[in-house]
């Protein structure tokens, strides 16, 4: 059924039909109508879930992590400062191989006090140990979330799904709401390896010591190291399990097939703009403008970040002339982490594009057509000139 | 009881374990001072009476027993010294774990 309704909206929807059994969530701006949205479906009884009112951000996913570690489908959700409130409790999860999904409404953090869009609060949380997704349009942010119950399960992994505060969670846009008979044949009902239970006790992530030991029964058990090895490996893992889930989503429902990298006018393209989130759509606009003016020149957008998708990037960017990283978030002192990456996966490559860096939209900066068309240009017409030190656009100081 | 019941592709090695002596690893290699009971104080022992039993009750580990006399479990017990301190009777005191080890290595001439 298409609907015409808000990005938190879309994302409340696939919550609702991934038959979440616990919501803990604390309103923050500009993810507070996805929380209302969730709080509605269970008081009417659309949802059949414990919504569990929390005090904050820190305990919002403090329940969550209960929840999950006695078997249920747990979903939370938070922006910025929210997000960092909960850092701890993030590489908790993640260390205690919970299959959490969280949604992330791209917010811009403190100090000083910011509501507006930016990638600093997930970029930020970057090696917590969770798979981050990134979404460009409200019908990604649907189909996103039921991807993300599904990959989180599969390898035991929790999953943010991302997208940018207020250009997708306050905007309406025409977008499908799958039918639950399909959601159903997709998404398999949660079924832990291990569950809490009272006739069956386990320690769970209790004090473990750098060497492995031996168990109560005499076996060798794994010491923080294997574990923490183990979390990494199956990271690396969930890559192919993305592509898996995402053709099996696309028999269904006929959407997918990039599930790490949408390209957009790119086959022919010597120069490549990348970045996460809505932005790539905004680009496409951009690229459509060169491309008139003869410059061969395509965009990209970044689905999965984390775990990062080095292969795919390699592949898709190493013929290129020079690779454009426009960002909305920085490794404060450095460079952007996305540029950083990009670089690294491509360090390997036969073909070592020229690569350069973009920081925009910071505190939700307005992001002009003519900004991005006048970078871009320019890093088209002469890439040497340009060098390896993030370039700020829209400064006007 | 296996704590990952189900044999899983991913998560093979979370730390879940089952519960039970040991399971913290060998703690006792932890100890600097070792508690000794004195059966001529201690109030179980020198009446053969289930009685007192406060170091059993203070252990934060469990390795002391609740017989007579209380035995303590030398493997685990980390030399924390709250029985010692607890013992109303004033029967256990804290022995340096240099003291054993001479000891041992005189046994093994």
């Amino acid at each position: 059924m298409h609907i015409i309704e808000s990005g938190n909206v879309a994302a409340a929807s696939g919550v609702k039909l991934a038959k979440v059994q616990v919501i803990a969530a604390y309103p923050i701006t500009p993810q507070t109508p996805l929380t209302e949205k969730l709080s509605e479906f269970v008081d009417s009884g659309e949802m059949d879930a414990q919504y569990i009112p929390v005090e904050s951000e820190h305990s919002a996913l403090a329940v969550c992590i209960a929840a999950s570690s006695a078997g249920t489908r747990a979903f939370t959700a938070t922006s910025a400062n929210g997000l960092l409130y909960m850092h701890e409790q993030l590489q908790w999860a993640a260390g205690a191989r919970l299959p959490i999904v969280m949604c992330v409404v791209n917010r811009g953090i403190g100090a000083p006090w910011t509501v507006w869009n930016d990638h600093q609060d997930s970029i930020s949380q970057r090696d917590t140990g969770w798979i981050q997704l990134y979404c460009c349009d409200h019908q990604q942010i649907i189909d996103t979330v039921l991807q993300a119950f599904y990959l989180a399960e599969t390898v035991s992994v929790p999953v943010m799904v991302c997208y940018d505060g207020y250009i997708l969670s306050h905007t309406y846009m025409p977008f499908d709401i799958p039918e639950q008979t399909d959601v159903d044949r997709f998404l398999p009902p949660f079924s832990p390896a291990y569950a809490l239970d009272p006739k069956q006790p386990a320690n769970l992530n209790t004090v473990t010591l750098p060497d492995v030991r031996p168990d109560v029964r005499g076996d060798v058990a794994p010491g923080y190291m294997e574990i923490r090895h183990n979390l990494h490996m199956d990271m690396r893992a969930a890559i192919t399990v993305a592509a898996d889930i995402d053709r099996k989503f696309e028999d269904i429902f006929g959407r997918g097939g990039n599930p790490f990298i949408e390209p957009y006018r790119c086959d022919d393209a010597d120069f490549v703009a990348i970045c996460l989130g809505s932005l790539s759509y905004h680009l496409r606009d951009v690229v459509d403008i060169l491309r008139e003016e003869g410059i061969p020149v395509g965009v990209m957008g970044l689905r999965l970040y984390r775990p990062f998708p080095n292969q795919a990037v390699r592949n898709a960017l190493s013929s290129r002339k020079a690779v454009i990283v426009f960002e909305k978030a920085l490794s404060y002192g450095n460079q952007g982490a996305l540029y950083g990456d990009i670089k690294s996966a491509l360090y390997t490559a036969d073909n070592r594009p020229i690569v350069h860096n973009y920081i925009l939209g910071l505190g939700g900066r307005e992001i002009k057509t003519h900004h991005l068309e006048k970078a871009l240009r320019e890093s088209c017409t002469a890439p040497d000139a340009i060098g390896d030190t993030p370039v700020w656009i829209g400064l006007k100081m | 009881m296996k704590p990952v019941t189900k044999k899983t592709t991913f998560a093979c090695r979370k730390s879940h374990s089952e519960p039970g002596p040991g399971d913290g690893g060998r703690t006792g290699s932890w100890r600097v001072k070792r508690p000794v009971i004195d059966p001529e104080k201690c109030i179980p022992a020198k009446r053969n009476k289930p009685a007192c039993f406060t170091c059993w009750l203070f252990c934060p580990d469990g390795v002391i027993s609740r017989t007579i006399p209380p035995a303590i479990d030398y493997e685990y017990c980390k030399g924390c010294e709250i029985c010692a301190e607890e013992c109303p009777a004033g029967a256990i005191t804290m022995v340096d774990e240099t003291l054993f080890i001479i000891e041992e290595k005189q046994e093994e001439k």
